[in-house]
């Protein structure tokens, strides 16, 4: 093969820095990238196709394993198309409690990528001190849903059981702490001199490439985009809470890491408000053909017995039709588009995972620039591989 | 004069009987099952793209001719350092104008933009 | 007899000071871990032994079982000579430092001076030896037929020769302050107290010289060779066992020889900060300072950022190198004008 001026090399899968299995092929000229593919599918695991032979209670497991990061968000983009397709109305006490937990899961979520896009670029003290709050937050999860990293705590037509004893005030205290820890953040990062000749101007992507590539989440907000699904088709009663929009200006990987630490105080505010205004009430949609009955009446009741066995070996049968329900999910938009023929199994779910279009847009990102600009540009679009190959 | 040189003699003979040593040791104690896998350049588990041994920019040659001549500079200042009190002003003006001329061959490299990365 | 005196005196230096280097550098790699740990709210090394005290053996005595592996597209000579390059050339930097006063040997007048060798270019000497040193590293990361070694030992060839010439610079300034390129004389001339070191006189050249020596040791912010997250280690990718461990422990006697340069030149070398201290040995203040100065060569690791391979080189050439000369300058001006 006769030798070329450019450098062919591979990033990944197996490399420090590319989130998991993400493979680059970089065509180098001396350090300056010239081009940038990305090559996926090293964590496939056919969830679309598993969850064709799966009851519609099932799948949910499966959703928690797509972005590891953010089980909670999962689930809940899944059981809202399930109860869109189902017309069923979730009891808001439930509807609070989702949004409680997906708010902390967003944090646990941002964390994690907060640590690891800083070690990306170097600055190794920060991931220990985010995962120190995140494991608060599993701690929670763990009292509340009996799981950490996959609670699979939402259930179609509600949650899965209601708050312990005394969590309350673990998240209250919780919450109370978190803006003294977001500061102990800013200050190793948002002023480092260091930092921001890494970040600022690095990885733009403009208004337009970012609308074009279909990019959501942060990373278009970081282009100046005001688009959040929780304020432009409110789910989950998100329209009864008082949050803001933070958006950037010139789509560089600072733009990106500032509207996350933003959104990080908006997603604890969140938090505090369904805390302050939890609503009394059931936490499952009263619908005998979804919501199991309570478990004593299993023991002392032949009828719920025989209900209790119908849903959870037969499952349940939404009518025949096709929905499209979607979350703001903590990378950006996460949507489930499932098709039922009116059995107990879908017959087509498809999942459209915003790390994968986020990630459709890197080579515009990075295309230009430098080996070390890949590394932050990768950092900052925060992609999870399980939810892009599925 | 030249007995100050020995014991820098045997102190670097130490430092490398130590690096010999410590190769060898690591050779004979360490197992040594080769397979060609094993024996395959690291590109993140890939198979890697063409050889290794390849052209280097030619901004790292201009960067090592830049050193050069830069690095001949400040050889010179050293002697003139050491014995710049003897020489007062005379030494100081024959080396503001030493270094004036290589100011100018350094707005030079600047301007023509040898120390650009983009 | 004489010169029998002085040949067992010789040896029984070298052997002491490069045992007490080794050891140093083993303990050092401990210090890094533990101090590290802290910073960022773990442990560190706390298994082997008390405090994890027997760490570093128990990874020398690994690193020497370690299966000894030589990629099929090395070039090998090169490869299995670019580590010992490396801790040769890093071990040798130490031989002309003065790492203590002189005493006489109790019962007799035989007056043992405490460094290895006082030549009258020691200084030319330790850059010299510093230069051989990037050898190592450039032909190790070379030699290993890996892309990203290629590219480290690229970055590595490009940012050591940058930052040599601002870092031989930076210290002109003492050079024409003290007018000899002896160390001895240069700590000589620092003696009396705090208020006569050469960091008073120069103190812009001093935070010259701990940058431009932070790249050449390639720690953060300037790892650039290495950049675990961009190149995957850089020019140490494909070594493994004792290969890598010389380069490792090339890096940690690098910097413990970077940090008593800066000492013997800014600090005052062993000599006591304050005069009614003197009565500690020299070897306690050497220890001291070049430890204050390798613990913030580990702190500001644990917080800052790296910085991206053009800033740096930006940096070294259009900043440091300006600032450098004009330090000069200004140092010879106002020695003329003092007369």
């Amino acid at each position: 093969m006769a030798e070329t001026r450019l450098m062919t090399i591979n990033m990944g899968p197996q490399h420090p820095a590319t989130h998991g299995v993400l493979r680059l092929v970089l065509e180098l000229d001396g350090e300056i990238i010239v081009k940038a593919t990305p090559h996926i599918g090293h964590l496939h695991r056919g969830v679309e196709k598993l969850a064709e032979a799966r009851t519609y209670h099932q799948i949910i497991p499966l959703t928690d394993r797509l972005d590891y990061t953010n089980a909670m968000g999962n689930n809940l983009a899944y059981v809202l198309a399930v109860e869109k397709l189902l017309g069923i109305e979730v009891p808001k006490r439930a509807q609070y409690l989702r949004v409680m937990m997906a708010e902390l899961q967003r944090l646990a979520a941002h964390l994690i990528w907060l640590g690891t896009h800083a070690l990306d670029i170097g600055a190794m003290t920060l991931l220990f001190y985010n995962f120190r709050e995140r494991e608060e937050i599993l701690r929670i999860f763990e009292e509340v849903a009996g799981g950490r990293l996959t609670p699979t705590y939402l259930r179609i037509g509600g949650v899965a059981k209601d708050l312990p004893e005394g969590i309350e005030g673990k998240i209250r205290s919780f919450v109370n702490a978190f803006p003294d820890h977001m500061k102990e953040y800013e200050t190793l990062l948002t002023k480092n001199v260091i930092w921001l000749k890494r970040t600022k101007g690095v990885g733009i992507i403009s208004k337009e490439d970012a609308i074009n590539w279909g990019v959501t989440g942060p990373t278009l907000r970081g282009s100046g985009v005001k688009w959040d699904v929780r304020k432009a088709f409110p789910y989950s009663s998100y329209d009864e809470f008082e949050f803001d929009i933070p958006t950037g200006s010139t789509g560089d990987v600072y733009d990106r890491y500032y509207v996350r630490l933003r959104e990080m105080e908006w997603s604890n505010s969140i938090v505090r408000q369904a805390l302050d205004r939890l609503p009394k009430g059931p936490i499952m949609a009263d619908d005998p053909k979804v919501a199991l009955p309570p478990k004593e009446m299993v023991l002392t009741d032949i009828a719920s017995l025989i209900r209790h066995f119908k849903i959870v070996s037969e499952g349940i049968t939404p009518p025949r039709g096709e929905v499209y329900a979607s979350v703001e999910a903590s990378k950006g938009e996460l949507g489930f588009y499932i098709v039922s023929d009116g059995s107990n199994r879908p017959l087509r779910m498809r999942i459209r995972p915003p790390s994968f279009l986020n990630l459709s847009a890197l080579p515009k990102m990075i295309e230009g620039g430098l080996i070390a600009d890949v590394i932050s540009a990768i950092g900052s679009i925060d992609i999870v591989l399980g939810e892009i190959d599925r | 004069m030249l007995i100050d040189y020995l014991p820098i003699l045997f102190y670097v003979a130490i430092a490398i009987f130590f690096a010999c040593f410590a190769i060898l040791a690591s050779h004979l104690l360490g197992q040594r099952k080769p397979t060609r896998l094993k024996e395959a350049p690291y590109e993140c588990g890939m198979n890697t793209y063409g050889s290794s041994f390849r052209r280097v920019p030619i901004k790292y040659y201009i960067i090592a001719m830049l050193f050069l001549l830069f690095d001949i500079e400040v050889v010179f200042l050293y002697p003139w350092a050491v014995i710049f009190k003897e020489l007062k002003m005379f030494g100081f003006i024959s080396m503001a104008i030493f270094l004036a001329i290589l100011i100018i061959a350094y707005i030079y490299i600047w301007k023509k933009g040898a120390l650009e990365w983009e | 007899m004489q010169v029998f005196y002085f040949l067992i005196e010789t040896i029984i230096k070298c052997v002491v000071v490069f045992a007490c280097l080794m050891l140093s550098v083993a303990y050092l790699t401990w210090l890094e871990r533990k101090v590290l740990g802290h910073i960022q709210i773990r442990f560190g090394p706390n298994r082997c032994g008390p405090f994890g005290l027997l760490q570093p053996f128990s990874d020398g005595i690994k690193a020497f079982f370690k299966e000894d592996l030589i990629p099929g597209s090395a070039d090998k000579p090169v490869f299995v000579l670019a580590p010992m390059i490396a801790i040769i050339s890093a071990i040798s930097m130490f031989a002309v430092i003065p790492f203590g006063n002189q005493f006489t040997l109790p019962g007799t007048d035989y007056v043992v001076k405490l460094r290895i060798a006082d030549i009258d270019i020691g200084l030319l000497y330790v850059f010299g030896i510093a230069s051989l040193g990037e050898f190592g590293i450039v032909l190790g990361g070379w030699a290993s037929g890996n892309k990203y070694g290629l590219t480290g030992s690229l970055r590595a060839a490009a940012q050591m020769i940058s930052y040599e010439v601002a870092l031989g610079l930076s210290i002109v300034g003492v050079i024409l302050l003290s007018q000899s390129l002896r160390l001895t004389e240069i700590v000589a001339l620092q003696a009396g107290g705090f208020w006569h070191w050469n960091i008073i006189y120069q103190p812009a050249a001093f935070v010259f010289f701990i940058v431009c020596a932070l790249a050449e040791i390639n720690r953060t912010p300037f790892d650039m060779p290495e950049a675990e997250s961009e190149l995957a280690c850089g020019f140490n990718i494909e070594y493994s066992s004792m290969k890598f461990a010389l380069f490792f422990m090339a890096e940690y006697a690098h910097m413990i020889t970077v940090a008593s340069i800066a000492v013997t030149l800014f600090l005052g070398g062993w000599q006591a900060p304050l005069p009614f201290l003197e009565f500690i040995p020299g070897v306690f203040w050497f220890g001291a300072k070049v430890f204050i100065l390798i613990f913030f060569f580990i702190w500001q690791r644990g917080t800052f950022p790296r910085l991206r391979y053009d800033q740096i080189m930006k940096f070294g050439w259009k900043v440091l190198f300006e600032l450098t000369l004009i330090n000069i300058l200004i140092t010879a001006f106002v020695m003329l004008l003092k007369g």
